[in-house]
This record gives C-alpha cells, sequence and structure tokens, in this order.
C-alpha cells in the first residue's frame, strides 16, 4: 500500500520535473530569431505550428548532428511525444488544455527550427574547415 | 566535476562536487570489492548497500546546498541546516521503526530502508524548492537547471524502489534499471555547468507545466 503511494507520487513529480525541464531547455531557444533561410525551408515563418515538428525533424536529420544538441532534441522529442497522447485522450474534452498542448507543440516545432539553424551554421562551419584543410 | 571545475563553478556548488567526488570514490570501491569477492558474495552486497546509504545521506546535503542559493538572499541558511538535520533524524527514527521486527541483520536492513526512505524525502523537499523557486520568481538558469535534473533523479529513483518493493520478484531487473537512470544526474549536471553560465537567466514564467 505505502509502496505503491509512493510509486504513485514518484510518478507524478517525475512528469511535472520532466515537463519543467523540457520547457527550460525551450525557453533558452524561444526568443533567437530565425533566419530567412530556415524560415523558407520549415515554412515557419509568422509563428511555428505543432504539425511543423515532424517536418522540421525531418529536416533536422538530414543534417550531421553536433553532440551538443543531440540530447537535447531527444528530450524535447519525448516531451512532444507525450504532449501528443495528453493531446489525443485528456485534452480532447478540455479546450483550456488543447489550446496549452497545442502551444506547447508549437514551441517544440519552434525549438527544432533553432536546432536545425544551428546545424546548418554546424554542417558550413566543417565545410569550411574542410576545404582550408 | 570536471566541467564545474573548468566553469569556475566549483566552489560555488561545493556540496554538489564533494557528491560527485564520492560518487567516484564509492564506483573505485564497489568495482574493487566486485573484482575480489564477486557480485554474489556478502562482501559487495554490505559494501553496495552501505555506500549508497552514505551517498544518498550526501546527496540529502547537496539537496540542503540549493536550498541554502535559493534562500541565501533571507539569511536563512542557519534554519535551512536545523530543519535538514532533524529532518534527516527523523527519517532514520521512521526506519528505525519500521526494520525493529526483523532481528536478523537489523543494521543491514536499517541502512537498505533509510537510503529508499531519503530519496522519498529528497524528492518532496526537491518539489517544495521548485515551488519556492517558482514562487519566488528565481531567474539563475544554472541553478534551476541544477534542481530540476535532481528533481527527475530522486522521482526515478524512488519510482523504481517503490516498484521493486510491489514487485520483488522482480528486483534484478529494477537494480539494473537503477543503474541506467544512475547517469541522469552526472550528464544533466555536466550540461548545466557546462552550457549555462552562472549569470544566465531565464523567465521562471516560462518553465511552469501550465502556463502562468
Amino acid at each position: 500500500m505505502m509502496a505503491g503511494i509512493i510509486f504513485v507520487c514518484s510518478v507524478t513529480f517525475l512528469l511535472q520535473f520532466f515537463v519543467s525541464y523540457c520547457r527550460s531547455l525551450i525557453a533558452a531557444s524561444a526568443k533567437q530569431p530565425l533566419s530567412r533561410e530556415v524560415q523558407d525551408v520549415t515554412g515557419i515563418s509568422d509563428g511555428a505550428s505543432g504539425d511543423d515538428f515532424a517536418r522540421v525533424l525531418q529536416l533536422l536529420h538530414l543534417c550531421p548532428d553536433s553532440p551538443e544538441d543531440r540530447t537535447r532534441v531527444r528530450a524535447i522529442g519525448a516531451y512532444f511525444g507525450m504532449l501528443n497522447v495528453f493531446r489525443s485522450t485528456v485534452a480532447k474534452f478540455t479546450p483550456a488544455l488543447r489550446a496549452w498542448t497545442d502551444f506547447e507543440r508549437a514551441q517544440c516545432a519552434y525549438f527544432a527550427a533553432v536546432a536545425l539553424e544551428r546545424r546548418i551554421a554546424f554542417s558550413r562551419d566543417m565545410l569550411a574547415e574542410q576545404m582550408d584543410s | 566535476m570536471v566541467c564545474a571545475l573548468t566553469k569556475g563553478a566549483f566552489r560555488r556548488y561545493l556540496f554538489l562536487n564533494l557528491y560527485m567526488i564520492a560518487s567516484v570514490v564509492v564506483s573505485l570501491g564497489r568495482y574493487q570489492v566486485l573484482e575480489h569477492s564477486g557480485y554474489t558474495s556478502a562482501a559487495y552486497l554490505y559494501f553496495y548497500y552501505y555506500s549508497d546509504a552514505v551517498l544518498t545521506i550526501l546527496l540529502y546535503f547537496a539537496l540542503t546546498s540549493l536550498y541554502a542559493h535559493v534562500f541565501g538572499e533571507m539569511h536563512a541558511n542557519r534554519y535551512v541546516r536545523l530543519g535538514a538535520v532533524v529532518l534527516l533524524a527523523g527519517t532514520a527514527v521512521f526506519s528505525y521503526a519500521v526494520v525493529q521486527q526483523s532481528s536478523a541483520r537489523m543494521m543491514t536492513h536499517f541502512v537498505v530502508e533509510l537510503s529508499q526512505n531519503l530519496y522519498f524525502v529528497g524528492l518532496i523537499l526537491t518539489y517544495l524548492l521548485w515551488g519556492a523557486i517558482m514562487k519566488m520568481r528565481e531567474t539563475r538558469a544554472q541553478l534551476v537547471q541544477l534542481v530540476l535534473s535532481l528533481g527527475v533523479y530522486f522521482s526515478l529513483f524512488a519510482a523504481t524502489y517503490a516498484l521493486r518493493n510491489l514487485y520483488p520478484s522482480m528486483s534484478s531487473v529494477f537494480m539494473s534499471l537503477l543503474q541506467v537512470f544512475g547517469f541522469v544526474l552526472p550528464l544533466a549536471w555536466a550540461y548545466a555547468f557546462w552550457k549555462l553560465s552562472s549569470d544566465q537567466l531565464m523567465s521562471p514564467a516560462r518553465l511552469a507545466a501550465v502556463s502562468r
């Protein structure tokens, strides 16, 4: 009985900490503007939508990844998956929650676009280094 | 620890780094005992659980030091220390009360029980600290990430120990999971020390599970 209560509490807190941790990662990239080039490639110009995430992620996988953002992209991918489950279950019946999940999904897509921008810059740097040598 | 030293954050987060040093020492000690006595030996079992209890107590004090960081400006460090010691003593008494019925190997049972209970107490304390961070609109990004990763770590361990108590027959599976989860804290703290500077700020309103 006691172990059951501890398990439920721990999982609840884990979810809360995980969501906040992902939001802290997203917050760092939310203020970063996207270049015209990335806006054209991703189609994100006026603001991202959650539906852009899968497409941006595919583009992201086309670029060579830098080790520094690999873990963060995975964490946000897991967070996006969690939001999708939430959106198609609980949030389906509550408009406020649905609006919140849509906002969060859009933030995830924007995070992926910023990561794409970084990876493009990383690829350019690598190419420049190779050409120099 | 290396990341903290490189970025000049070793002394600022002294207890966190001391915990990391202790983790390395304990891991080396466990490897030594494992090599000499074997995985199923009583020596390894005793060393594992006793060292785990010591590490949990150190992590508990590392968490207390994060409290001191958050409440530092309120000059509440003395009360934080006192509260931490009282709560640790309370957890020890509770753990003793739980295991006092078992006469055989009571000390070992006590150590295991104390360790498990401290993970849950640590989780609750981290949650309270997180609440205080949100309430006080703490903006230091590095501190926020250190607290959140500690919260994730405590929750993973507390949940796994609870599952182990619920399903004792699958104990070995859950013990293996704990070894995997052990990587969470060093990686997250390394990221926080390496990637975030001590003066980097973030808006706390962006971090709440539900937007405010």
